[in-house]
């Protein structure tokens, strides 16, 4: 239960993160915290030819305030959303959330992009960021595209990123004091993967409810 | 007799709740024997500091990896090896000098089956090894096995046990004209005793497959010493002396030129005690090629070639009187053991286990059972913890409230009525085995106060506010451990345990080694034999080393498995020590100028009538100062090497009854444990906490097994849970605070009267959880009797049922 053979690359930017993956032409996986791709790799289920480490790009590392929403990089790992709670104010479901995935082992390396991208419908990102309304920001070699996430996922382990994209960060909209949302996930053990979820959001002033 | 109670809090903060008078044969001296010691092994291991296989790298090692079979069962057409891997990619012709294991035993009808390191002609289950593949890496040796090509001709797969026990024409081994390795036949006076009982319950029940999952699986590290002309084996195993026998007589060298050492091993369970393919082949390799080759199973090898165990079947029938007094009892086993038989424990040790030890602690005189062992193509079957007791306390005590139900009385007070009384012991059961002592019915009623019945009966009698049903449910068993010669020589099988020896060796300083031949992983035996050294010699506990696991340094025993090295070895070592004393008394007494007969030996010190002196004067005088021993000095010297056997070998019966409350969501067939209780009696007890460590990871295994492990096989043989994300293992989360109650009846044959209770917690969980369970069912008419419950199995009984879960109750 070792990987095959791969190249590994770590790019100092987006930039030159985006050029391997066009030079790679479609063979190259990008890693981030490794938490799915690892034991993928190892089974060989996955066998890219190049490995674009993105971990380490402090432009995938940022939380911002930009007014109404969240804008959480790519490879912000759960632990540190799950650590965020007094600082996220209209985002305490994201902290919710993050603090029931898997393990803490699991949590301090496991990205949220990397939990979007790989797009397995039993984890939790892509269910409550569905439910948030949440917004996908994506780069490309020739600049950037932004899509709902609702749009970005196409099916289990399938989403709208193509080979020689990038997921940069995820938008989330702010909840107001007034807004509520439940989120609920049946495990048969702490940390399994969903054997099935729910969340629901409700958001006063906006058109929709979403469950 | 008098009792000790301890109370254990989840065993991590034990804390002595009451201490009644010890009855014991020596003082507790804080260190000795019924102390609460801290395991010296601990130091190293919470430190990340043990040093197991995986940790080894000698100079020029290469890495094995196995390609394995991936379709159940098929004829090796052909094997095509990729251009220019001569010395890289072995198949079964290329080892022409290890032979098949082949384990003998003298049940008779026992069927044979070769079990070659590779597949040779056939393969009979996924993951058997087909060809072997060598690089300086792990993963070089992956890529290697991915350009071995193999043609197969598919063949009919036999999966259910049921089916291939009636199928003839398509067969796992074609030598035989059935898929039978074993029919075990016994009937003592069943027609008489079941005649005319008014109270008939039939029942039919199974446990599935599992894996035993240790931290560690199989792991060898195999080279070739040219200074002492051995082949130097570093071997994840329980049992270092016992492969040694098999490796040498399968290579067919010396016994001489094998040394195995076992390092830290991260458990075993069962897993551990025979010979692996794999093993045999990495041998094969150090010993053609004079250098050192390593092979570490992953964890999809040990899911996938490790599901091996528990998978048994039942159909009973049940006599007994109006008040459920159990007459007669009659059984028909079906046990899956899968492709192959192992060496040298024999696939035929599981259906002999449970034929013998279905009757449990119960008195009735009226049993008929035939088990069948039937070959599949899965993964051979292994003794697992509890070897056989879990599949049949299970069966037992699922039956003995079935009948509890038809008689209308609580299962705690059928089950008390059935058990054997205190009055009768030592009492021999109706299969013939004796069980040497113990009250079963005390421990049964202090289970039942200690869970506090009575307040769960009435919480029952409400209803929840949350809709769950609440259950309580008993289990009680009685073990055979340390059993030996009288025992396994009735089996026949290549290797019968004996006697096991010790070696004790004071140092020049006065400090002691003491050498054993069984093997600690997990167990904590560094700690507890050295609590009966301390205990006999007085030397103090942390000047006393024990030395396990090598067969280059320890005297020869069968190793560790059912439940023997305290009892075995533990008892070899205080016969070793005792041996001594008198050799102390003659050097100290002429150290002293005093008359042999005026001096003693107390607890590490040699007492003269004028004055006295340490051991440890003794030793320099032996070791750096000969010239001032006496003429007469005993020639053994300050060390000895002697044997222990009990007084009856039949063995030491430790026993348990647990008790456990849970609550099931019939909604979503969630079901949470809510308290759960173990009262446990293994005799003199070496010490407390290593006891309720090793209670608490068998009961931790036990809950596994009923609620969360399982290896399932589709329709053609391919196993469906090959990774954590599809076996469940229960972690801390799922396992509740257990508290665990011990009594204390020494057994009349054994050394300090210890019973060995290494596999105890691990047999009563499925049986307890279940009976607690189907009390929570009772209203809905539901009946769970299949292992494990998940909440889809739970679901669709209450679905055949017919019921639907009842309104919630109360405030809700």
């Amino acid at each position: 239960m070792k990987a095959a053979r791969f190249d590994y690359v770590r790019p100092d930017d987006l930039h030159q993160a985006v050029a391997a993956l066009g030079r790679a032409g479609g063979g190259a996986k990008l890693l981030a915290g490794g938490q799915s791709l690892g034991p993928m790799l190892n089974l060989r289920l996955a066998r890219p030819s190049l490995l674009v480490d993105v971990s380490r790009l402090d432009s995938l590392a940022r939380v911002e305030d930009i007014g109404r929403a969240w804008r959480i990089g790519a490879c912000v790992t759960h632990s540190r959303i799950e650590d965020m709670r007094e600082q996220l104010a209209g985002g305490e479901m994201l902290c919710e959330v993050a603090a029931g995935i898997a393990y803490r082992a699991i949590r301090n390396r496991g990205t949220i992009g990397g939990s979007i991208a790989h797009a397995d419908p039993s984890s939790d990102w892509p269910l409550a960021l569905a439910a948030l309304g949440a917004t996908v920001n994506i780069r490309n070699a020739g600049g950037a595209r932004a899509m709902p996430l609702e749009k970005f996922l196409l099916g289990a382990f399938t989403t709208a990123l193509r080979e020689d994209e990038i997921l940069e960060s995820v938008e989330v909209p702010k909840l107001s004091r007034a807004g509520r949302y439940g989120y609920y996930k049946f495990c048969r053990k702490t940390g399994e993967y969903a054997e099935a979820s729910a969340a629901a959001v409700f958001a006063p002033g906006t058109p929709f409810a979403r469950i | 007799m008098t009792t000790t109670l301890y109370w254990g809090n989840c065993g991590w903060q034990a804390i002595k709740l009451s201490l009644l008078i010890l009855d014991r044969m020596t003082e507790v001296t804080g260190q000795g024997v019924g102390a609460r010691v801290r395991r010296k092994e601990d130091s190293r291991f919470l430190r990340g500091r043990g040093n197991y296989v995986s940790d080894m790298i000698l100079p020029g090692q290469s890495e094995v990896a196995f390609l394995r079979s991936p379709i159940a069962h098929g004829r090796i057409r052909r094997i095509t090896k990729p251009p220019g891997s001569e010395g890289r990619v072995f198949v079964r012709s290329d080892l022409a000098e290890a032979a098949a294991m082949i384990a003998p035993t003298t049940v008779p009808g026992y069927k044979l089956s070769e079990w070659h390191p590779l597949a040779h002609d056939k393969v009979r289950f996924v993951g058997e090894p087909v060809a072997m593949c060598v690089a300086p890496t792990r993963a070089e040796a992956e890529d290697l096995t991915e350009q071995v090509e193999v043609e197969f001709d598919e063949l009919p797969v036999l999966v259910d046990a049921l089916a291939a026990r009636a199928e003839k024409t398509v067969r796992v081994h074609e030598q035989w004209d059935d898929n039978l390795f074993l029919t075990l036949n016994l009937d003592n006076g069943y027609d008489a005793n079941a005649k005319g009982a008014p109270v008939v319950v039939r029942r039919e029940l199974s446990l599935n497959r599992q894996a035993m999952v240790p931290m560690e699986g199989k792991a060898i590290l195999a080279h070739w010493d040219e200074r002492s002309d051995q082949l130097v084996v570093y071997y994840s195993t329980q049992v270092p002396h016992v492969v040694r026998v098999g490796l040498a007589q399968f290579l067919g060298i010396d016994q001489g030129q094998v040394r195995v050492i076992s390092p830290d091993v991260g458990g075993g369970f069962g897993y551990k005690v025979i010979v692996h393919p794999e093993e045999l082949c990495v041998a094969w390799l150090a010993l053609k090629y004079r250098r050192p080759f390593r092979y570490v199973e992953d964890r999809r090898e040990h899911l996938v070639v490790g599901a091996n165990t528990r998978q048994h079947h039942y159909r009973l029938t049940a006599h007994a009187d109006q008040r459920g007094r159990l007459l007669a009892l009659d059984a028909e086993i079906t046990i899956d053991g899968g492709a192959y038989s192992n060496w040298p424990f024999t696939v035929a040790l599981e259906p002999g286990q449970a034929t013998g030890n279905l009757p449990g602690p119960y008195d009735f005189r009226g049993y008929r059972c035939k088990t069948y062992c039937v070959a599949t193509n899965k993964p051979g079957f292994l003794p697992y913890r509890g070897v056989a007791r879990t599949g049949v306390c299970f069966a037992m005590e699922l039956m003995i409230d079935a009948i509890a139900r038809a008689v209308g009385r609580e299962p705690w007070e059928v089950r008390h009525d059935n058990l054997v009384p205190a009055s009768a012991m030592p009492y021999d059961n109706v299969t013939r085995k004796h069980y040497d002592s113990g009250d079963y019915q005390k421990a049964l009623l202090t289970a039942r106060d200690k869970i506090g019945l009575a307040a769960w009966r009435e919480r029952q009698r409400k209803g929840e506010p949350d809709g769950r049903l609440i259950g309580v449910g008993f289990a009680s068993y009685c073990e055979q451990t340390a059993h030996g010669t009288s025992v396994f020589s009735g089996w026949g099988l290549p290797i019968v345990p004996g006697y096991d020896q010790a070696t004790v060796r004071v140092m020049p300083d006065g400090g002691l080694e003491v050498r054993v031949g069984v093997h600690s992983h997990g167990q904590g035996m560094e700690t507890t034999m050295a609590q009966i050294a301390h205990e006999i010699t007085g030397v103090a506990f942390d000047k006393i080393r024990v030395i396990l696991g090598d067969t280059g340094t320890t005297p020869y025993s069968t190793g560790t498995y059912a439940s023997r090295s305290i009892v075995m070895s533990g008892g070899a070592v205080a016969n070793a020590c005792k041996e001594l004393l008198p050799r102390f008394v003659l050097i100290g007494a002429h150290l002293m100028q005093a008359a042999v007969n005026t001096v003693r030996y107390e607890r590490g010190m040699i007492v003269g009538p004028q004055k006295s002196i340490p051991l440890r004067e003794v030793a320099e005088a032996w070791y750096l100062r000969p010239q001032e021993l006496p003429p007469d000095a005993d020639r053994g010297g300050l060390e000895t090497t002697l044997a222990f056997k009990p007084a009856r070998d039949t063995g030491a019966f430790s026993y348990a009854s647990h008790a456990a409350v849970v609550a099931v969501d019939t909604s979503i067939g969630q079901v949470e444990i809510l308290d759960y209780v173990a009262v446990e009696d293994c005799g003199t007890l070496v010490n407390p906490m290593v006891v309720e460590g090793q209670s608490l990871g068998g009961i931790a295994q036990g809950i596994g097994t009923a609620l969360y492990e399982e290896s399932p096989f589709d329709a053609n043989g391919q196993p469906l849970a090959s990774t954590f994300a599809d076996y469940l293992l229960p972690g801390p989360t799922e396992i509740p605070a257990i508290r665990i109650f011990h009594m204390e009846t020494p057994s009349p044959y054994t050394e300090f009267g210890i019973k060995g209770m290494g596999e105890g917690g691990a047999i009563a969980p499925p049986a307890v959880i279940f009976n607690a369970v189907n009390d929570a069912l009772k209203p809905l008419g539901v009946e769970l009797t299949e292992t494990p419950l998940s909440p889809r199995r739970l679901l669709e009984a209450i679905e055949r049922a017919g019921a639907s879960a009842p309104l919630p109750v109360g405030d809700a």
